[in-house]
């Protein structure tokens, strides 16, 4: 049965995320941020009212994050990407993702939860409201960019689930067709890749309010390139760690196999939250160049987000959990 | 012919960046694109003398002065894109990465040891170095080596290009080798005959 998959983009949520609109939502979390301080910036930020995190956001340095929160151009998110399933270079993603079948898409969850269950792509989408977040995405090649993405919270459908006792971490896989893509076929002689692409959190922190769905960028359709259908965005963390196109979302006990941290586990640990302070063996973190800017600028701390997310770390030794 | 595609390059980034057509990262492309071209450049000239071995095509060696030499241009380029337009000037930086990250230690180095290579292309210092020049300009091999070891640790996953680099480089250096060990074989029975600097 090939069912009509609702967009993002399908009316009202276009016209809540047009170009016109982010410009005055900007202003809006600018003037609240100067205004009534922070808090409200946050809260208005994360879409959600009386959100416990805000209680935490009312620092000078959240407000300065909320004022910056400047979307990069379209055209640079959508040129400029790592999807190696579909090519090495920057611009071959862009140049070959639109051999990706996007419809019908399936997504199964599975593992250590009491509602184990294959959903149709809409199935698992509409039970959720497409909400607005504009958020700073860091990439661990210390580049960056704000991306104003469409979704829904990770945790939705974490609940929905309804992981078991047992249930410590949840691990995602990213299609593997590589009929599709055969950029990844071809280049599959390099050993050490072991596609399907994989990721993991830990469910504390996929249960966080920032760890989000993304179903679509600058209120259209998720571009091929950028992980359509459906992709994971995590903003305090490396770039890597919001893997695209999922098909696959499984509960464990353990932590899963993660592709970077297994390819190069000396360059790329299972945590990989954003932190100035911890160098990859091969380059500087300290800096960023957000992209469309020649200038690089000092990375911040769990990217910004630490108000929010650093209390998942407590006591972590995070130059060891890398 | 040399001259221009020497300078293309070069001429092509300068005229896409100030257009905007690099893409979205126009300095990452910058240096990306004049690092390779600083590599070819490497291997042609270290290329020429195989080269006119295996095929006999004597003139070709006229071009390895000046092959040499953009190939120590573009490491300049690409080396000034990096510290100018990369790092803007940041010298604590740069410095950091030239100690700590071995790809920079190792391309840094290529650079250094280019350089002298490049002040006695002359013909003055040819001649002023007699033996020795050929011994110096043997360093192109230790810096396309660093040059190989730089790309090859540079690169998140995709070794295509570093590891075809380096098997270029072993079969050019295996040419001599060869070369070398017929020759020495050679030599007792015509000692005097020994040709001079190829």
């Amino acid at each position: 049965m090939i069912i009509k998959i609702k967009k993002s983009s399908d009316v009202p949520s276009s016209e809540v995320t047009s170009e016109s609109e982010y410009l005055n939502r900007r202003s809006f979390l600018a003037a609240s941020a100067t205004a009534i301080g922070a808090t409200a910036g946050a809260a208005a930020l994360l879409g959600r009212a009386a959100s416990p995190l805000s209680a935490a956001g009312s620092t000078p340095a959240s407000a300065s994050a909320v004022q910056e929160l400047e979307p990069t151009a379209e055209k640079l998110i959508t040129s400029y990407n790592n999807f190696y399933e579909f090519g090495l270079a920057k611009e071959d993603p862009a140049k070959h993702a639109h051999a990706l079948v996007t419809e019908p898409w399936s997504v199964v969850v599975d593992g250590l939860c009491n509602n184990p269950a294959e959903y149709q792509l809409e199935e698992f989408v509409s039970p959720s409201t497409i909400e607005d977040r504009v958020y700073r995405f860091r990439c661990v090649e210390a580049w960056s960019m704000v991306v104003p993405w469409q979704g829904f919270p990770l945790a939705d459908v974490i609940k929905r689930a309804d992981p078991t006792g047992d249930a410590e971490y949840v691990a995602f896989e990213t299609l593997w067709d590589p009929d599709q893509m055969p950029q990844g076929r071809w280049r599959n002689w390099e050993p050490r890749i072991g596609w399907p692409y994989r990721e993991g959190l830990r469910l504390d922190e996929a249960m966080h309010p920032l760890a989000f769905l993304a179903t679509g960028l600058y209120g259209k359709d998720m571009p091929n390139q950028n992980g359509a259908p459906l992709r994971l965005v995590v903003p305090w963390k490396y770039g890597f760690k919001s893997i695209k196109s999922i098909v696959r979302m499984t509960f464990t006990a353990e932590e899963p196999p993660t592709t970077w941290a297994t390819q190069a586990s000396n360059e790329y640990g299972f945590y990989s939250n954003v932190n100035p302070d911890v160098s990859h063996p091969r380059w500087s973190q300290a800096r960023e160049r957000p992209l469309g800017s020649f200038r690089r600028v000092p990375t911040r701390f769990l990217n910004g987000y630490a108000d929010e997310v650093a209390h998942l770390y407590e006591g972590m030794d995070l130059k060891k959990h890398y | 012919m040399i001259w221009l595609v020497g300078l293309a390059p070069t001429a092509w980034l300068a005229a896409g960046f100030l257009r905007g057509t690099l893409g979205a990262n126009p300095i990452e492309k910058v240096i990306l694109v004049q690092g390779r071209w600083a590599l070819g450049f490497l291997l042609a000239a270290i290329a020429v003398t195989p080269v006119r071995r295996l095929t006999g095509w004597n003139p070709v060696v006229k071009l390895r002065r000046l092959v040499g030499l953009f190939a120590f241009y573009h490491v300049c380029v690409h080396f000034l894109a990096y510290v100018g337009l990369d790092q803007f000037f940041a010298l604590g930086y740069i410095l950091e990465d030239v100690l700590e990250r071995r790809y920079i230690t190792a391309g840094f180095t290529a650079l250094v040891l280019l350089t002298p290579l490049a002040v006695t292309s002359t013909k003055g210092w040819i001649r002023r170095l007699g033996k020795r020049w050929r011994q110096l300009h043997r360093l192109a091999y230790v810096a396309a080596a660093l040059g190989v070891l730089h790309f090859f640790w540079k690169v998140r996953a995709d070794t295509f290009w570093p590891l075809a680099a380096a098997l270029l480089l072993a079969a050019l250096f295996a040419v001599r080798i060869v070369h070398a060990v017929s020759k020495k074989r050679a030599r007792p029975r015509k000692p005097a005959r020994r040709r001079p600097a190829v």
